[in-house]
């Protein structure tokens, strides 16, 4: 079973809103819908898309601030036209606070 | 056999009769009197002229080649005197004698003036023709009038002379305005607009007497004593059928002069049309009717089978700034039920009058746009159980299929009218169409639709499209995104109606598709509120492109740019050193002069924002909304404080503007600039509000561009003081901000609305230009707060500029 590390209350990002995590994976755009549910993606898909955390949020989705790619929180996969994919990280809600994998800590961490 | 046909009255009525016959090719011998000295105008045009917006020779129908093409032999300035209706012979004032085969009365009517003692003074006039309208003409500022009679004719008269800057004095012996055509409340709403034209209006109130002074009129007593000065006392208080002359030959004579549905009077060779007939026991005061009465009375003097049969009618008044449409029947009585919608805060009121499933009158009040369909639905009878719940909202908003009206016009009768105003029926329209007017313009020129008050214009559009199928692009609907089937224009309309404040406010009463919408219609959404409910409604940071979430333009790395304000351009040693020392103490890899006369620091990581704008803060500098679909930059030119050709203080006049308007938010970017003289320096004629300055002024040129599309500015208007100037800018900007739609640069919105909609609601109305330039000023107070200080001092969005965890240095930084 893989840990999970926490990284925040789910009050610290306002709904529709939208966090940015820095970690030795890269940066990680953290997001809380309208309806409280949590996504993690990756911040930038590298030559396409990014930064996440800037774009207009709406129901699972968001809308790249670059060129308006829309991707879906919850696979990753760019929605429409557009091909492309932004690595998710598994996140989970416990009491309030955002636990996400320590999977992004990379290999640095995951021995531990 | 040519027939010889005399007509007496060169009226709105006999002139239809005239086209009726040459159009059809008829062959007559046609002799026209007029007891006015011309041929036929537009009588219902001479408002427009009273008013200055148009003039004679604009609203004249026929001129002197019409009438000389068609030989038919005029007689203007002589009246028929006598007629013999068994010799068939008409007498004119000079004794000549004429035969005729048919005689054709189309004598009008006569307008009522009351006996008050002083009535036949010089200066009381009626209104009624040329020269009625010519003697108000003659009045401008300094000169007082009163109106008698707060009906359609007087209330055009008053608007007519108060746009002259004539002091002017409604007197109305009923409780409301036009009490035959409007209820009270929008009544109330009328005189409420006309009170803010400077006019002054008295209801209830009787008059007694018309003082006079060496013969000529001084002033008009009430019965309660009052007073009321004047130069020139207009009586509009009805009109009389003109059947003196019918009386006198023996025809049978009613109120007015009897007709059958042929249009003959009661002796076979005469007709009658117009104002001057009866019947089946109505008389006419409105040009529809009598349209199709003289279309009846040619068919009937080529012997062609027709008959008359009378309409519905709909009322519109020809006053710039009140809209107003009333149709039907709107008594209250048992079984009526009323639906009312109405909105103080912009003076709209509509009110429908329903019995047994059927819309049997309508009062519509400062939104008229969906009149004729309402009307429609009151000429049809139609069944409107289905609706009944939106049917205020007009067409648009009916649920289940949309509705189609290329269908609905394409199922049209062909003599169903498309234009009211000069009673074309779908089957002229289509004729013109067929014979080569494939533009709305050419149909106008050709058919006469649409050439008046214009309102048909959408039908005349949607049957040039029915007409050449694909080869007219019909302008199209453009709904906002895929979350919605409503356009830009529907949605802000029903955001105003309904009262809308908040995001699911709007997506919930306006049935949006998805349940948060999408990022095309956030924004446009947010925006419509933040313009609509200054001070009211909350905006929603999520809604907005990142660059006006955290105020900087996001740069291709992720960095962000910051832009501080620099009012018209000006700058001085204390910026420049704050500048250069954030620029070393955050390491901003470029400083850059842009293009908008000001310095952008580029490069900057978002983090860093809250600190730099602390430090340009302490120097005195704000935002510059680089970023904002809102207000730019102001670019100046040096003007006469340093230029040997400058004529006015360009450079002030632009920090003056700068210092009023930014903060606003528009629905795109609004950037201007004002140049010394025509030289240009500041490249103001291509801007979106460009001011030139030239010795007698200011010259404001308005919907310029030098981006995707680059446009030269129009003029505007030309003003004399900076006060002006500054009015006008803060007018335009707020009436681009009300009425375009998201993401139109002025220019855009110009030509859907035309420069000289803009002129007329700016520049020829001054008090509704006053009454823009309050609406952005009261809207300003709200929104010209530094966004920076706001977030570099009081931490506002502080999540935008931290990340939530760092694991980087394997700290948790949760706030
Ligand atoms: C900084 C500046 C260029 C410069 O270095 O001089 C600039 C930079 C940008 N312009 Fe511009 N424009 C700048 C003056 C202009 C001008 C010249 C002017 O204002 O006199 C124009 C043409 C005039 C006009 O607008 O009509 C101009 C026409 C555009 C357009 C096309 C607009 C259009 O309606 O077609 C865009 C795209 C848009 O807004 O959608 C645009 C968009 C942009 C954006 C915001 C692109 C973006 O969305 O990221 C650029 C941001 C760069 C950044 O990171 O800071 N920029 N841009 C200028 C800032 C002026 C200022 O002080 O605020
Ligand atoms: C200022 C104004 C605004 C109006 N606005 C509207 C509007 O917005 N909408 C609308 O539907 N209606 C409007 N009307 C009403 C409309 O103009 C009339 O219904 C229409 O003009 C009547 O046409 P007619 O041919 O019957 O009479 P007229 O147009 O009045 O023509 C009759 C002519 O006969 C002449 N005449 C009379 N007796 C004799 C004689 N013995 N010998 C020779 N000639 C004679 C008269 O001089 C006159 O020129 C308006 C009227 C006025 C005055
Ligand atoms: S626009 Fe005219 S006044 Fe202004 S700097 Fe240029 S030449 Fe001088
Ligand atoms: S209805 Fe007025 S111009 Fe056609």
């Amino acid at each position: 079973m893989s840990q999970f590390i926490d990284i925040g209350a789910v009050e610290d990002i306002p709904q529709r809103g939208a966090r940015l995590v820095k970690s030795p994976l890269g940066e990680i755009a953290v997001f809380r819908t309208a309806k409280d549910e949590i996504f993690a993606v990756d911040e930038w898909l590298p030559g396409k898309a990014g930064p996440l955390s800037n774009g207009i949020q709406h129901d699972t989705r968001v809308t790249d601030p670059m060129r308006n790619w829309v991707f879906d929180l919850a696979t990753g996969e760019a929605q429409g036209a557009d091909e492309g994919r932004v690595r998710v990280w598994e996140t989970r809600i416990e009491e309030g606070r955002i636990l996400i994998t320590q999977q992004i800590m990379g290999e640095l961490r995951a021995a531990e | 056999m040519t027939q010889k046909i005399i007509v007496i009255g060169a009226g709105m009525a006999s002139g239809r009769v005239l086209e009726t016959l040459y159009d059809n090719g008829a062959d007559v011998d046609v002799t026209l009197f007029n007891a006015e000295p011309r041929g036929n105008y537009n009588r219902i045009m001479l408002s427009p002229v009273l008013a200055g917006d148009q003039t004679y020779q604009d609203i004249v129908t026929h001129d002197d080649a019409w009438y000389a093409e068609r030989n038919v032999t005029c007689r203007f300035g002589e009246r028929v005197a006598t007629i013999d209706r068994t010799a068939k012979t008409v007498t004119a004032e000079n004794g000549d004698v004429l035969a005729y085969d048919k005689l054709v009365f189309g004598t009008g009517s006569n307008p009522f003036m009351i006996p008050l003692p002083g009535h036949d003074l010089d200066g009381v006039i009626a209104y009624r023709d040329l020269e009625d309208t010519e003697k108000m003409m003659g009045l401008g500022e300094g000169n007082k009038a009163v109106v008698i009679g707060g009906g359609l004719l007087g209330l055009e008269a008053a608007a007519g002379m108060a746009a002259r800057g004539v002091d002017v004095t409604v007197v109305h012996i009923m409780g409301h305005l036009m009490e035959r055509q409007l209820d009270e409340a929008a009544g109330y709403l009328l005189r409420k607009a006309l009170v803010d034209k400077g006019i002054t209006v008295k209801c209830s109130a009787n008059s007694k007497e018309i003082l006079g002074e060496n013969g000529k009129v001084k002033a008009l007593m009430l019965d309660d004593g009052t007073e009321l000065p004047c130069d020139l006392l207009v009586m509009a208080v009805g009109i009389r059928p003109n059947v003196a002359l019918a009386k006198e030959c023996g025809l049978a004579v009613g109120k007015g002069i009897h007709v059958d549905d042929q249009m003959l009077t009661s002796d076979e060779n005469v007709l009658a049309v117009g104002e001057c007939v009866e019947h089946n026991g109505a008389i006419f005061g409105l040009v529809a009717p009598l349209y199709d009465q003289a279309k009846v009375a040619g068919q009937t003097l080529m012997g062609e089978e027709a008959a008359f049969v009378q309409k519905e009618l709909s009322t519109k008044l020809k006053v710039t700034g009140c809209d107003l449409f009333s149709a039907g029947d709107f008594a209250e009585g048992e079984g009526r039920e009323d639906i009312v919608f109405r909105d103080p805060a912009r003076g709209v009121y509509k009110r429908l009058v329903i019995e047994e499933n059927k819309v049997v009158g309508a009062v519509f009040y400062g939104d008229t746009a969906d009149s004729n369909w309402f009307f429609g639905l009151i000429k049809d009878k139609t069944d409107i159980a289905d609706m009944r719940e939106t049917l205020i909202f007009g067409p648009a908003f009916q649920g289940g299929e949309p509705q189609d009206p290329m269908a609905a016009v394409a199922a049209l009768a062909d003599d169903a009218e498309i234009c009211g105003c000069n009673g074309v029926s779908k089957a002229q329209v289509v004729a013109a169409i067929n014979a080569g007017a494939n533009t709305l313009d050419a149909v106008k020129a050709v058919s006469k639709a649409g050439s008046s008050c214009g309102s048909c214009s959408g039908l005349v559009e949607q049957l040039l499209s029915v007409t050449l199928g694909d080869e007219f692009v019909m302008p199209e609907k453009e709904t906002v995104c895929k979350c919605t089937d409503l356009t830009h224009d529907e949605v802000r309309k029903l955001i105003k109606m309904k009262g809308l404040k908040s995001l699911p406010a709007v997506m919930q009463e306006l049935t949006w598709s998805t349940p948060d919408g999408c990022h095309v219609c956030r924004p446009a959404l947010n925006y419509y509120m933040v313009c609509e409910w200054p001070g009211e409604y909350a905006d929603d940071g999520k809604s907005r492109f990142i660059n006006e979430r955290v105020h900087a333009n996001i740069q291709k790395d992720g960095t962000y740019s910051v832009v501080p304000r620099m009012l018209g351009g000006i700058t001085n040693p204390k910026e420049l050193r704050a500048i250069a020392d954030v620029a070393d103490k955050f390491d901003v890899p470029t400083v850059k002069v842009t293009g908008g006369q000001r310095i952008d620091l580029l490069g900057v990581k978002k983090e860093d924002l809250p600190a730099i704008w602390y430090d340009l803060g302490q120097a005195g500098m704000m935002s510059g909304q680089a970023y904002a679909k809102g207000l730019r930059t102001v670019k100046t030119c040096v003007g006469t404080d340093h230029c040997r050709f400058g004529t006015q203080d360009s450079t002030g006049l632009g920090i003056q503007i700068e210092k009023a308007m930014w903060g606003a938010w528009s629905p795109h970017k609004f950037k201007l600039a004002v140049s010394g003289c025509p030289r240009n320096c500041a490249e103001a004629t291509c801007k979106d509000l460009g001011i030139i300055c030239v010795d007698s002024g200011y010259q404001i040129l308005v919907g310029g561009a030098a981006g995707l599309d680059l446009r030269e500015t129009d003029l505007l208007c030309q003003v004399a003081t900076e006060e002006e100037a500054l009015e006008y800018s803060c007018a335009f900007y707020q009436l681009y901000r009300e009425g375009a739609q998201y993401l139109h640069r002025p220019y855009k919105w110009i030509s859907k609305v035309g420069l000289d909609w803009v002129k007329e609601q700016i520049v020829e109305d001054a008090d509704n230009r006053k009454a823009l330039a309050e609406r952005f000023h009261y809207s300003q107070q709200f929104f010209q707060v530094d966004p920076w200080a706001e977030r570099a001092r009081k931490g506002v969005d502080k999540h935008e500029f931290e990340p939530l965890a760092d694991l980087t240095t394997s700290k948790v930084a949760a706030e």
